[in-house]
């Protein structure tokens, strides 16, 4: 920002919605977007190295108050979990249920984080000058968690009901076994099987990229003068406090539908 | 807003991330989570049993009152019964002892009253013989009337 002579609105924008990216072969697909992957691993590491660090001395006494958090957050989410899915849920689906909601709420909350005081820092003291630090703002990664998802789906279609039992669910559900209607079923299902990784992709791109805009948006009241960034930074504040709701809230769906959409994938119609 | 090889990457983190969370973060803490649950599960259990095994004992203390009770009151009764027994007995002993002695000095009495009515009666039988002698004056030969004088003396008796 400091580089640009000209500050416009749409320059503003621009260079907050731009990408670091490298190119790691030929095409348009070969794109990397560094700060989506580093941000979201380092969150990543963060987190799961924190709670691992914890639980590897768990004890089954009297707990800390550190382990005492990690329980309850553990136990809110078993017992989503519990009422959800009814196999062995040890297995896969509970710590996947973990694994989606405190990566996607780090992910999430980075929206809070003031985003020009963000840019100032990495670009004065890591000399990054596009670095986007919200990596679900990034449509890849929430089709990646989505698609991540859809693949156990169909794997544990196939597997706990066989790959006959499958295509027989998608030709004889919703609407009977009558050889009538198979055309109409596969209809269905194909539609059902598409809509399942974009809405879920979508609502959550969609939320946390409309909060960073909002933010962005709030954040040009700084160019009308003294009382407009008062004003700007009143309404900013209001909106990160309202926020806080949102992250939260979008990153339960997000797990939500990942227990709901492994567990249709575990029980037969 | 383009799809591209981040998704790939980020799938690939996403995958790890699931790993180690199944692999290394879920199994510790689940198990004590669940040993935890053992634990409280059995001090409920034990805190259960120590309950019941109280009302059996105070069941029991309150039997065992109400038996001492029954037994301090049978033992009072006989102490009382005895007590009286005790006190008819030495009663009667004490009248029986009153009246032996009673009897006794009755019969001491008896005895002196006889011995002094015989004194008596040989002092007067003395004088009665001293005064015929003094009366008969040398007429009267105690020799040659012995058989009288005795019989003088047995009438007297």
């Amino acid at each position: 920002m400091a580089s640009e002579t000209e500050l416009t609105p749409s320059s503003y924008i621009g260079h907050h919605l731009t990408y670091l990216t490298k190119q790691v072969g030929e095409g348009s697909f070969w794109v990397l977007h560094v700060d989506t992957l580093v941000t979201s691993v380092i969150l990543g590491v963060l987190s799961f190295g924190f709670i691992w660090l914890v639980v590897r001395k768990a004890t089954p006494g009297v707990p800390s108050k550190t382990q005492a958090f990690i329980e309850l957050a553990v136990d809110f989410i078993d017992k989503e979990v519990k009422n959800i899915f009814h196999g062995d849920r040890h297995a896969l689906v509970a710590p996947m249920a973990l694994t989606v909601f405190v990566w996607v709420l780090m992910m999430n909350t980075m929206d809070i984080l003031p985003i020009d005081i963000t840019a100032k820092i990495l670009e004065n003291v890591f000399g990054l000058h596009n670095w986007k630090i919200v990596p679900t703002t990034d449509i890849n990664t929430t089709f990646a968690l989505a698609l991540s998802v859809w693949f156990l789906m169909l794997f544990f279609n196939i597997k706990v009901k066989g790959l006959g039992g499958w295509l027989h669910e998608l030709f004889c559900t919703p609407f009977g076994k009558s050889p009538l209607v198979w055309i109409l079923n596969l209809l269905f299902n194909f539609i059902e099987y598409v809509s399942k990784p974009l809405s879920h992709a979508l609502r959550l791109f969609g939320n946390i990229y409309a909060g960073e805009v909002i933010f962005l948006l709030l954040g040009m009241w700084a160019a009308t003068g003294i009382s407009g960034t008062i004003f700007g930074a009143i309404l900013g504040a209001g909106w990160a406090i309202f926020h806080i709701l949102v992250v939260t809230l979008q990153a339960f769906i997000f797990m939500m539908l990942t227990v709901v959409y492994m567990s249709m994938a575990h029980e037969s119609h | 807003m383009n799809i591209n090889f981040t998704l790939i990457s980020q799938a690939i983190a996403f995958s790890v991330f699931i790993w180690f969370t199944v692999k290394f973060v879920w199994p510790p803490l689940l198990r004590a989570i669940e040993e935890r649950q053992k634990t409280i599960a059995d001090g409920l259990a034990a805190g259960e049993r120590g309950r019941h095994e109280l009302e059996l004992a105070s069941h029991r203390s309150s039997d065992v009152l109400k038996e001492a009770k029954q037994r301090a009151t049978e033992i009072i009764l006989q102490a009382e019964k005895r007590a009286s027994e005790i006190v008819e007995e030495a009663k009667k002993t004490a009248k029986e002892e009153g009246d032996r002695i009673v009897a006794g000095a009755k019969a001491d009495i008896e005895h002196e009253v006889f011995s002094a009515k015989e004194s008596l009666r040989q002092h007067v039988a003395d004088l009665a013989v001293a005064g015929a002698a003094k009366i008969l004056r040398r007429e009267v030969d105690a020799k040659a009337h012995a058989d009288l004088l005795a019989a003088i003396q047995e009438d007297l008796k």
